[in-house]
């Protein structure tokens, strides 16, 4: 069994909104249709997105971290907003676990956004159908990109390399790793969805030094001290000497 | 959440229309013991019925403005294995049709006996097809409230409360609806009518008091910390990823005040149960009240009072996807 999904690592995410960008890009261009907006480049602009960054102030000033948290479609184990669907429009793909739409079959009567606990569907105001994210689902089993293109474009797009992307199932990829051994955890476990996407909690990257390391202590021989000490007109020792 | 009218429609006027067909049934089941005189087919079994489907069908229509593509509606039916909405879709047509047939036995008279119970009682086809659409009644009641009740993280909804509600609410606007219908098509009835919409009404009110003091004392399963999954007493959303709102601000709150909050929860109940038990209770102690006029200004008032009672049921549901949401950027 094969679960795709993304790994976000809050750890180095900076919050630039590459991927939200690079998704609508991409998503918006294809096959699939548009995602819409209304009123882009006017007052209250809004529209479809599969992908957003949401950023969050934690702790009180001045102990606070800014926390920029990307927020798409977890591709829930157990989905919600698919049994619910009354016109198996909503469905979860057995092959490779991706949770999909089929925007022919969809009704736009939102009752799957109204079961998914994350808020991860959005409908299309101008299609009226349900939309949310497909990990890329045209790009990864792409025939005519390039190899290393065949990744979700929000993956491609981080410059940081905050989104990892593999299955979950496998213990020995990158993102079953990255989950083990760096603390990934799912989003709202109280409601047993087991969500795909994990996160990577932020991590303090520290050393500790103490003050006998930074001098060489342990010099038996003495031969440092024994250095021959020109004087300054004269060459320097790496001038004049090889070793 | 942010009620939708369509279907508030639509869950307002299948309920009296399913309480409607149910209280001629009932009525129908006393007339077969014979603790009540019987009625003219035409003129209140079929009549009642055509009601009953006019309500229904107004719910139905109601309902399609609710989707999207209402063209691919006939789509809905296909997975009633999972899906209540989906079986919804597939009983409420069912039922209507029941009622189209029951009130179409009435009408054509279709009540040649076919069999004879002990004590000399003769059921008619009417009867039987009375049974089967009271059992899809039944039936629509559970789909419709099990639609909002299945889902678990709507902790104001996921409870039995919510099925017992609905079953309890539709029978009493029914039953209110009956007794004004009774008042013009069979003046013997009224008051058999009256009497069951109070015990319904009073049901009722004691079924949506026990939601409301439920659903006061309610602790939210999920808050900032499960929803980004960092533990920190001290959260506070900045940005949420969106700059002229999206259709989660939009279709997750319902945008009113307070104030109007707490305005509404009175203005129901007392539409919806006191003033409607106080207007039967009247009639009950004076029969000479129950008149049309009496009773189709209870219907009314009752229901414009349910339509406030269910816009409340939505708005009051706080979904967990609104954590993601906490401030406009």
């Amino acid at each position: 069994m094969t679960q795709l999904a993304l790994i976000i690592d809050l750890n180095v995410c900076v919050g630039c909104s590459a991927c939200v960008t690079s998704c609508k890009e991409w998503n918006t261009s294809g096959p699939a249709g548009p995602l819409s907006d209304r009123n882009p480049y006017d007052a209250d602009p809004t529209g479809t997105f599969f992908n957003r960054v949401q950023t969050f102030e934690v702790g009180e000033f001045p102990q606070t971290e800014t926390v920029h948290f990307p927020k798409s479609c977890l591709h829930c184990e157990d989905p919600p907003c698919v049994p619910v669907c009354p016109t198996g429009a909503s469905y979860k793909r057995k092959e490779d676990g991706i949770v999909l739409v089929d925007y022919d079959k969809c009704i736009g009567c939102k009752y799957c956004s109204w079961a998914c606990p994350y808020g991860a569907r959005e409908i299309d105001e101008q299609q009226k159908v349900m939309k949310k994210c497909t990990l890329c689902v045209d790009r990864i089993y792409s025939t005519t990109l390039p190899e290393a293109d065949r990744r979700p474009s929000c993956v491609m797009a981080c410059p940081t390399s905050a989104r990892l992307f593999g299955d979950i199932h496998d213990p020995d990829s990158v993102v079953s790793r990255a989950i083990r051994e760096n603390g990934g955890y799912a989003l709202m476990p109280e409601w047993g969805t087991q969500p795909a996407n994990h996160y990577l909690p932020r991590r303090k990257t520290s050393i500790t030094i103490h003050k006998d390391q930074l001098v060489r202590a342990d010099n038996p021989l003495k031969i440092d001290g024994k250095l021959p000490k020109p004087a300054k007109q004269e060459p320097t020792l790496d001038d004049v000497t090889s070793w | 959440m942010r009620p939708a009218f369509s279907v508030i429609f639509l869950t307002t006027l299948i309920g009296a229309g399913q309480g409607l067909f149910l209280a001629l049934y009932t009525g129908q089941l006393y007339a077969f013991f014979d603790l009540l005189p019987a009625q003219d087919s035409r003129s209140f079994y079929a009549a009642g019925s055509a009601v009953s489907l006019a309500f229904l069908g107004g719910g139905l229509i109601a309902s399609f403005f609710h989707l999207g593509h209402p063209e691919r509606a006939w789509r809905s039916a296909a997975q009633w294995r999972t899906s209540w909405l989906s079986r919804e879709v597939i009983v409420l047509p069912a039922f209507m049709g029941m009622v189209l047939l029951y009130g179409g036995a009435h009408w054509f008279g279709w009540n040649t006996p076919l069999f004879e119970l002990p004590g000399g009682r003769h059921v008619d086809p009417t009867l039987i097809l009375g049974a089967v659409a009271t059992l899809l009644c039944f039936m629509l009641f559970v789909c419709t409230a099990m639609i909002y009740a299945c889902l678990r993280f709507l902790q104001e909804w996921h409870t039995p409360l919510t099925v017992i509600n609905y079953t309890l609410l539709g029978g009493a606007s029914g039953f209110v609806l009956a007794s004004a219908f009774s008042a013009i098509a069979a003046p013997q009835l009224p008051g058999f009518y009256a009497g069951w919409a109070i015990i319904l009404t009073a049901l009722a009110f004691l079924g949506r008091t026990a939601s409301l003091v439920r659903n006061a004392r309610l602790r939210p399963k999920s808050s900032t910390r499960t929803a980004i999954g960092i533990k920190h007493p001290h959260i506070v959303q900045k940005s949420p990823g969106a700059m002229g709102g999206s259709f989660n601000t939009r279709e997750f709150f319902h945008g009113k005040s307070r104030a109007f909050m707490r305005a509404i929860k009175p203005a129901f109940l007392l539409t919806v149960f006191v003033i409607p038990l106080t207007l039967l209770a009247m009639g009950m102690a004076n029969p000479s009240m129950l008149g049309a006029a009496l009773l189709s200004a209870t219907f009314i008032l009752q229901y414009l009072g349910l339509l406030a009672e269910r816009w409340f049921f939505f708005a009051e549901a706080k979904h967990p996807q609104n954590l993601y949401y906490q401030c406009v950027s």
